[in-house]
């Protein structure tokens, strides 16, 4: 599984790395079952402190990612169809904020905008 | 008192005090426990060798105690020179400047030092010395300041210590030599039964290994917890010199004006009694301990 953390981003580490897990999870390259590395060897690779790591995976587990198993280690859970929908609609929501935005700056018309939409639906066979 | 073994505290630190004719550490309080980083941090002139050497032993302080590894416990028995000095070969110690004799090879200061300690590992060190490439029979004086740090670190690493004390090991050392020593203090917290006390003013050091700080101005500690606690509570804001009422500028911590604007500091929590056109972003530890020393100067 491939982590990596930009050390020049406004968000913090910690939720730089619980959202590549969980985008994994989602992508599917994390399955159900999956043993995720143990908190103090990602630590070490990572060069963060414990904390940061122990912090990405508490959280995980409240949102119900992964399962922390006292000695043994953290597991992804299986994924839940809710979730999925949710993290589905909010990338959606963000792509079509900036077209929107982008739409706004450059004078296109919202009729214009929502034909764009159409033709690419149609394009994809998204119907 | 409970029994520090048990809830996992390498290092307790408790109302510390010294009085110097120049200079007075107040009150110096924190915990360490087993497992994690601590940084060590504050400007020069700050306290922090003077605390660290009251850990060491090397000073005595005037008021407050030093507890190490978990004997706390009222039902132990008092401590002998022998007890302490076998608390005291559990440390690796690196400090500003090695304590060894400088005409020594570095294959002398081991033969030296080995007896000190009782499990001294000699297979281990050798496979340090190697690591950092440092030459059995060069002598001290010939090291350059990153090779002196280098061979207290293998020193420190070669008797399985629990419990490494660093007093500013990165000052001084380039970008490539700091990133390997931060690489070695990662490794050796990957065991959750070791520790390290690490002062710097290199705050970039610690920005990402450290996971609790304690935070030394003047003598006195601002704070001691988690890093991310810290730099959470505070955000950098920035402005145009007519944005704020003279309320609001009291809530600016490090307040300082110029020709087009201001820059400060604030309290996240108090982020809502200035207005919204300021900009905001997170504060970095350099920018906190300025603006914080700046503050204590302006409020002085």
């Amino acid at each position: 599984m491939k982590i990596i953390i930009s050390n020049r981003s406004d968000r913090p580490i910690y939720e730089q790395i619980k959202q590549q897990i969980r985008d994994a999870i989602f992508a599917g390259l994390l399955e159900a079952g999956d043993l995720l590395p143990s908190i103090r060897q990602l630590a070490r690779d990572l060069q963060v402190s414990v904390i940061t790591i122990t912090r990405a995976y508490n959280d995980l587990e409240q949102e119900g990612f992964i399962n922390n198993v006292q000695g043994k280690g953290c597991y992804v859970l299986p994924r839940n169809q809710e979730l999925l929908r949710e993290h589905a609609r909010q990338k959606v929501e963000q792509g079509l904020g900036e077209a929107v935005d982008a739409a706004k700056a450059g004078g296109i018309p919202k009729a214009e905008l929502m034909e764009m939409l159409d033709i690419l639906c149609r394009e994809e066979h998204y119907e | 008192m409970n029994d520090l073994s048990e809830t996992g505290l390498i290092l307790k630190v408790q109302g510390l005090g010294k009085h110097y004719p120049s200079f007075d550490l107040h009150d110096i309080d924190f915990d360490l426990p087993q497992g994690y980083i601590m940084g060590f941090i504050g400007p020069n002139g700050a306290g922090k060798t003077t605390t660290i050497k009251s850990i060491l032993g090397l000073i005595r302080p005037d008021q407050g105690q030093v507890t190490l590894f978990a004997s706390i416990n009222p039902a132990a028995p008092p401590e002998t020179p022998q007890s302490c000095l076998a608390k005291h070969s559990r440390i690796g110690v690196v400090m500003d400047r090695p304590l060894y004799n400088e005409d020594w090879t570095v294959r002398q200061i081991a033969r030296v030092l080995a007896p000190f300690y009782p499990k001294w590992d000699d297979q281990k060190f050798q496979q340090y010395i190697s690591r950092f490439a440092l030459s059995p029979d060069k002598k001290l004086k010939e090291l350059s300041r990153g090779m002196q740090v280098k061979l207290q670190l293998a020193v420190a690493l070669s008797h399985h210590a629990d419990l490494l004390i660093l007093d500013e090991p990165t000052s001084g050392l380039d970008p490539v030599a700091r990133d390997e020593i931060c690489d070695l203090l990662c490794e050796f917290v990957s065991d959750p039964h070791k520790s390290v006390l690490f002062s710097t003013h290199i705050t970039a050091d610690l920005e990402k290994i450290a996971d609790y700080l304690t935070f030394i101005l003047n003598g006195r500690m601002v704070y001691s917890g988690s890093k991310d606690d810290l730099l959470e509570k505070y955000v950098r804001v920035a402005g145009g010199l007519d944005d704020l009422t003279p309320q609001q500028q009291a809530l600016i911590i490090g307040y300082r004006a110029y020709s087009s604007g201001f820059e400060g500091m604030c309290l996240a929590s108090h982020l809502q009694q200035l207005p919204r056109q300021l900009l905001t972003e997170p504060v970095t530890l350099d920018e906190l301990i300025v603006y914080m020393h700046k503050g204590e100067a302006q409020h002085a």
